[in-house]
């Protein structure tokens, strides 16, 4: 994190004039279980997608990517919600970095 | 000018991956909460430009810690009280400003999100006067059932029998007194265009419903029932099975009202029974004991009474 | 150029506004204001302004929806009076915090308990650390002048603050006299056309706008606020000057009234001030050198321009149209600003000084009154004794 700005700087009013600077904020760190996905089972119907309320399941080409770790809090939503039993929720100490890059 | 809304974008989970994200990760909502679940549904659901207005409360306070901001969209918190009078206020703007051609008329649509302590009762009265005024807004009330932000204190959504930090469960008290208030019934009783109750489990419903909301130039209500798993005690995992009992026990039903009719949007195939949905949260793990079957079954005759009655209204039965 | 109109404040405000012709008001009727937000109604229903008139619920909500137009980007402005003032508080604190421009005319009634409807200064007082420019008027004439100017003041470049502009409720809001009205086209040029700094319609890129801070932004933003003040004084100047160039009448931090030779003197808010004139002319015919100094803008307090006034006097007095309970023997607030600024910033010897509280709730203040604290601070003056500093006048023992 750079130094916090003075009030010389700062922009007048409380205002934020960066709109989803929030993505800079590792809630990933939170996170005791990871979501795994099974590629083979997973058929990218994206019930995962619209139910995770971090928005922290990719999608690219209509297709279920994997997970953005940096912001997956792991309330494992997805997995509960999967129809076909895609996701598996592991343990953090246990996940080494399965699932990373996703 | 008005521009020509475009075909708005198919609800299909694929087309609606496609859109830019409203409300963005690293907001700090406790996992599993669904109340940014409510908005990433009710903004995905619009094509048009937005502002949103919010109360003081969880999602306010989680969503904008300065100097970081989880809003990819115009956005205005002011107090706790005042979100629907801060919501008139950018109304009236927008509308002097394009009448007076000094800002283009994008058809940019204002959506209010509160609590249900902001919206049921510090609120309320804001939120009426903005109804009766006939201000084009959304209001979407997030309805966690108590005043999460501060604590887990009971408000009047609170359903009777739930323990909270000031409704507690005592020797001589079994949690929260008393029903809720309907506020639902209450914003359809201002005779607006458009009132209508939703859970985000039901997303397509929802979105169908915040569609016919912001097409009206008036007022519209949605009351939509989130989960918040710190207060109502459950695995934050099973935060879309509770708000579908919700739904299917009849407590929560999804309907509107258009003009003043009455439509019943989703019809529970079989009735869960309340106690499945009671049982399924800690808050209300003491009303299973015997002793207090009373209130469960005062609570399931009320539960039926309501349910009925929104049949009749909507002339199901 | 201008027109003689037979106006009571309240009229001769609203009259402004249709001038000045802002985006959006949003008030509520409450005694003695309520007049000005008729009057203007009338010119929304009869299309003479652009104006988006809300008809909100309540005080609290007028002040939120001035919030929500004024940072959608709008010209703002509003009116209202003691209860309602008190219902805005915790909003016109907001406002302040947004650095939202806005204009509020305050017709000053005593607060409840009990309720009152008459004139006094608790209501404006109350809202002293808000963070509004506060500007007290004389009479009808100064309340149109000062409504012109606050918008000004208010969008200036070097201080975006809100402005509340006061009157004394009936007795300058309900009393006709001769106002001098400009031409529309005089006073939209005066204003101009208003572009907000930031805002949520139409801004290049979306903007949140009222953010959670913590103990690591929140005196940043206070510190903030704090500069903008010192920049208003040096902003109220210049709007006056190009006030008084365009309409010849001369504004400034506060009227000095045959000061430069007084040896007495007396500190006095709005249209008590204008009894006081009378007064010290009357006096002044008796050999006696009265003067009287009238701050215009109490926030941000002129406390040098003040001192420097007032330092060649022999004894003050300042009156105080409001207390505050508990406070150094029981001292109004425009006493208490004034005595810290010449501990501050006067000289020693120290200037004796007494304060009066007067007129809470309406209770009338008559020339005689105002003649006897001239007398008393003759006494104090001859005999450098101050006596009890602080006073009430014209309560019942
Ligand atoms: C005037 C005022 N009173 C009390 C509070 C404290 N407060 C902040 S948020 C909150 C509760 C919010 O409850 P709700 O609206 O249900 O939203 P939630 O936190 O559950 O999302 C309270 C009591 C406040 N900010 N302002
Ligand atoms: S575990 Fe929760 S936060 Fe993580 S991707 Fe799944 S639904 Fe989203
Ligand atoms: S306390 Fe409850 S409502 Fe608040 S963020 Fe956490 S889960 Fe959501």
């Amino acid at each position: 994190m750079p130094e916090p700005k003075g009030w010389k700087e700062l922009p007048i009013g409380g205002i934020i004039d960066s709109p989803g600077s929030a993505r800079d904020l590792e809630t990933g760190a939170w996170r005791a279980r990871r979501p795994i996905v099974d590629k083979d089972k997973c058929t990218s119907c994206l019930q995962c997608w619209m139910f995770c309320p971090d928005m922290a399941v990719v999608v690219q080409a209509d297709k279920m990517r994997g997970f953005d770790l940096y912001h997956c809090k792991g309330c494992g939503i997805c997995a509960k919600i999967c129809p076909a039993d895609a996701i598996a929720m592991v343990a953090e100490a246990e996940a080494g970095t399965e699932g990373e890059g996703g | 000018m008005v521009t020509q809304t475009e075909t708005p974008t198919r609800l299909t989970l694929r087309e609606l991956a496609k859109k830019p994200d409203r409300l963005t990760s690293g907001h700090r909502m406790c996992p599993g909460c669904a109340a940014p679940l409510v908005v990433k549904q009710v903004l995905m659901a619009i094509d048009e430009p937005v502002v949103v207005v919010c109360a003081t409360g969880c999602l306010e306070v989680a969503t904008t810690i300065f100097p970081q901001t989880a809003w990819n969209v115009p956005f205005i918190h002011n107090a706790f009280e005042n979100a629907a009078a801060t919501a008139s206020g950018v109304e009236a703007a927008y509308r002097s400003l394009v009448r007076q051609g000094k800002i283009e008329d994008d058809n940019t649509r204002i959506v209010v999100f509160g609590g249900d302590g902001s919206s049921y009762d510090i609120g309320l009265q804001s939120l009426s006067g903005a109804m009766e005024r006939g201000h084009r807004l959304l209001y979407v009330c997030y309805d966690n059932n108590a005043y999460m932000n501060t604590g887990i204190q009971r408000s009047s959504a609170t359903p009777v029998g739930a323990n909270t930090t000031t409704s507690p469960v005592g020797k001589v008290q079994a949690g929260k007194k008393g029903a809720r208030k309907d506020l639902t019934a209450i914003m359809a009783a201002h005779g607006i265009p458009y009132v209508a109750q939703a859970s985000p489990h039901n997303w397509r419903d929802l979105m169908q419903k915040v569609r016919k909301a912001t097409a009206i130039d008036g007022p519209s209500f949605i009351n939509v029932l989130a989960s918040c798993n710190r207060g109502w005690r459950h695995d934050p995992a099973d935060t879309i099975e509770i708000q579908r009992l919700g739904v299917d026990s009849c407590l929560w039903p999804l309907y509107e009202v258009e003009d003043g009719v009455y439509r019943v949007t989703y019809r529970p195939k079989v009735k869960v029974p309340v106690s499945d949905y009671l049982a399924s949260q800690g808050r209300f793990g003491h009303l299973l004991q015997p002793a207090n079957q009373y209130i469960i079954e005062a609570l399931q005759a009320d539960v039926d009474r309501r349910w009925e009655r929104l049949l009749r209204m909507a002339g199901e039965v | 150029m201008s027109d003689f109109r037979a106006l009571d404040g309240n009229q001769a405000v609203a009259e402004a506004m249709r001038q000045i012709n802002p985006d959006v008001v949003a008030a509520y009727p409450i005694t003695p204001q309520t007049e000005a937000v008729q009057v203007f109604s009338q010119f929304v229903a009869d299309g003479e302004v652009d104006t988006e008139f809300v008809t909100v619920e309540s005080e609290h909500s007028a002040m939120s929806a001035c919030v929500g137009a004024g940072a959608a980007g709008a010209r703002v402005m509003t009116c209202t009076s003691s209860a309602g003032l008190a219902l805005m508080w915790e909003i016109t604190y907001i406002a302040a915090s947004m650095r939202l421009p806005m204009v509020m005319m305050v017709a000053n009634r005593a607060l409840s308990g009990p309720i009152n409807i008459h004139c006094d200064h608790a209501d404006s007082m109350g809202t002293r650390d808000n963070g509004w420019i506060q500007i007290y008027s004389e009479n009808p004439q100064e309340a149109y002048d000062n409504m012109i100017q606050a918008v000004r003041i208010a969008e200036h470049a070097d201080v975006t603050l809100p402005v509340m502009v006061m009157q004394d409720g009936f007795i300058t809001s309900h009393s006709v006299e001769r106002v001098e009205v400009f031409d529309d086209a005089a006073v939209s040029g005066f204003v101009g056309p208003y572009a907000a700094n930031f805002q949520l319609l139409g801004a290049s890129r979306p903007l949140t706008f009222g953010a959670l801070d913590f103990y690591d932004y929140y005196f940043e933003h206070k510190r903030q606020q704090v500069e903008a003040f010192s920049h208003a004084t040096e902003a109220v100047l210049e709007v006056a000057a190009d006030f008084n160039c365009r309409f010849g009448r001369d504004y400034g931090l506060f009227q000095a009234y045959r000061l430069d030779d007084a040896e007495v003197a007396v500190v006095v808010l709005s249209s008590t001030a204008g009894t006081a004139k009378v007064v010290v002319d009357d006096l002044r015919a008796q050999g006696i050198r009265a003067g009287l100094l009238k701050p215009r803008v109490f926030r941000p307090f002129p406390a040098a321009e003040i001192v420097r006034a007032l330092s060649h006097v022999k004894a003050i007095a300042v009156m105080d149209r409001s207390t505050s309970f508990g406070s150094m023997m029981g001292a109004g607030p425009l006493f208490l600003e004034t005595a810290a600024a010449f501990h501050v910033l006067g000289r020693a010897p120290q200037i004796p000084m007494v304060g009066y509280v007067f007129g809470l709730g309406g209770r009338d203040i008559s020339p005689p009154d105002l003649e006897g604290v001239y007398h008393d601070l003759l006494a104090v003056a001859d005999s450098g004794d101050v006596g009890d500093p602080v006073r009430y006048l014209g309560v019942r023992g």
